[in-house]
């Protein structure tokens, strides 16, 4: 795998295995291009949240090469995993919103993590409140939020530091339709803007939504490549429209 | 639909890291244990800090002295042999100040044990008792040029060092300091120990918490970081309500030993600079805690990826 193959994340020969159980992912190799929208798709225990547990760096691969942003991760010191991550924004399939925290401060998190300023937290986080339509639940805590309401606080929190990889596990489980298309088309906005978006799902209808994606597909573990793109993938110009 | 605007620029990232989490408040006694921790221990450095005195005080008073008994039971020949071994004392170059203990003052030391008899000497024949301050400490050598010096005039005359009849007592002041001493660093042990247990508990029941702010990003040191504000204003608190009851039971205990009216209790004072020490205690436990509390958390955070 060369380093100037363009990727942004690459995985070149990845599996992943827990304890001393067999292998969840196996042989799994593609490469994400910036400013792609991807979608994973595959039955429930394909390995899809096992992937995406690799691409916003909560696990290890038990074997095989993982290069994000230009670095090899495998061989990065521990120390240095969290600038990786701040650079990915993640949105998990439970919201694990943090909950004696306000939607506000939850929304806030990362921006405060990062180091921002307390002055200059305040306006990007009640413009995301409102764009996710939470502006009037600001204050309140996520155990007094619906699931729809708790869903879109969780994605407020995983672009609100503007990542260059965006991972969401089943984003618009507990949305209504309407809302689900507002949330994908917010996705596509970021894509547009240069966020590499990795969405996983098995709605078949959320596929269509976004004509320009492309498809991951796992099966056992194993990677199939229905559109070709993984095989071969696009001209990044043209992913970039 | 448009995106909010702050979103078409990168984040400004870097700077002063702000609040994070609120008070991720570790386990609800933890300040009283650091309260009664730190009471104990500022009783215990004050005890060793008063007996450390008290030895300093009274090796200070007696270094030197020297006590000569003119053991004859003949009041006149008694009286003799005093008044010569005082003359050949006086004349001494190395000895520095020398009085006779007057029969009355004698009388008033024996008289809880001996009554009014110990006023008369033909009753109960007394020593005759010298008490002499030499230049320089007191060694066997120089006991012995004493008691040369005196064999001949006054052969009944003993001579003995005031140290050595002090000296059980000094082994039980050293003991006791060593006590206090042991007291301390067990009273340390037993808080970090705590402390420990504590931020373990809190990590436990906040691991949801941790695991977020780890997959966003956060650092190591700024999970750590929650935990140690936590517990740095737990012992901060715990700290200075100890420093109180410490302080209260060193006055209680101060006013009880002063009403004993003793000499050598009254060496045993605190000076400004112990006080210095004692109010010290909250502040070095709050370093205590706050150190065992990250080394705990990091310890912790470094299992997980």
């Amino acid at each position: 795998m060369s380093e100037d193959s363009g990727g942004i994340v690459q995985f070149d020969n990845v599996g992943l295995r827990y304890g001393t159980d067999k292998e969840v992912l196996s042989d799994i190799t593609f490469t994400l291009y910036p400013g792609s929208f991807y979608f994973l798709t595959g039955a429930s225990g394909a390995g899809k949240t096992s992937m995406l547990k690799l691409l916003y760096l909560a696990q290890r691969p038990s074997r095989g090469m993982i290069r994000m942003f230009g670095q090899d991760l495998i061989t990065q010191p521990r120390s240095h995993l969290p600038d990786f991550r701040r650079r990915i924004g993640t949105v998990f399939q439970d919201f694990r919103l943090i909950p004696h925290l306000s939607a506000f401060d939850n929304v806030a998190l990362p921006l405060r993590i990062s180091g921002m300023h307390e002055d200059e937290v305040r306006k990007p986080v009640d413009d995301m409140l409102r764009w996710v339509g939470l502006d009037h639940r600001s204050g309140a805590r996520p155990e007094t939020l619906s699931g729809g309401e708790q869903q879109r606080c969780a994605i407020a929190r995983a672009v609100i530091a503007r990542p260059e990889v965006l991972v969401a596990d089943e984003p618009t489980g507990n949305v209504d339709p309407d809302m689900a298309l507002k949330l994908m088309r917010l996705f596509e906005s970021l894509n547009r803007l240069g966020t590499t978006v990795v969405v996983a799902t098995h709605d078949v209808h959320l596929l269509r939504k976004v004509p320009d994606s492309l498809i991951m597909r796992l099966d056992k573990g194993r990677l199939s490549d229905p559109t070709g793109a993984l095989r071969y993938p696009p001209r990044r110009e043209a992913v970039r429209k | 639909m448009s995106l909010p605007g702050f979103l078409r620029g990168r984040v400004r990232l870097g700077g002063e890291s702000a609040r994070i989490l609120p008070q991720a408040r570790l386990s609800g006694p933890m300040p009283w244990v650091i309260a009664i921790m730190i009471a104990l221990t500022v009783i215990a450095v004050a005890m060793g800090l008063a007996l450390s005195n008290l030895a300093r005080n009274a090796q200070a008073e007696i270094a030197g002295g020297v006590t000569v008994q003119v053991v004859e039971a003949a009041p006149a020949e008694r009286e003799r042999q005093a008044e010569t071994a005082l003359s050949i004392l006086n004349n001494r170059e190395d000895v520095v100040q020398v009085r006779r203990v007057p029969d009355e003052e004698l009388a008033a030391l024996l008289e809880p044990w001996l009554g009014n008899a110990a006023a008369d000497a033909e009753a109960i024949p007394t020593p005759a008792l010298i008490d002499l301050r030499l230049r320089g400490a007191v060694t066997d050598g120089r006991l012995e040029d004493l008691r040369a010096a005196l064999a001949t005039a006054a052969p009944s005359a003993r001579v003995d060092a005031q140290a050595s009849w002090l000296a059980p007592v000094f082994s039980t002041i050293a003991s006791l300091q060593f006590l206090a001493l042991g007291l301390v660093v067990l009273l340390a042990a037993t808080s970090a120990a705590a402390v420990w247990l504590a931020a373990r508990s809190a990590l436990g029941s906040n691991q949801d918490t941790i695991e977020v702010i780890h997959h966003l990003g956060g650092t190591d040191g700024q999970i750590a970081g929650i935990f140690q504000r936590s517990i740095a204003s737990d012992a901060l608190f715990g700290g200075l309500a100890g420093l109180m009851i410490g302080f209260a039971a060193i006055l209680l205990l101060g006013r009880q030993f002063a009403a004993l009216g003793s000499g050598l209790v009254a060496g045993g004072g605190l000076n400004p600079l112990d006080w210095v020490i004692i109010a010290a205690i909250p502040f070095a436990g709050m370093l205590l805690a706050v150190v065992t509390a990250r080394l705990t958390v990091l310890a912790a955070l470094r299992r997980i990826l």
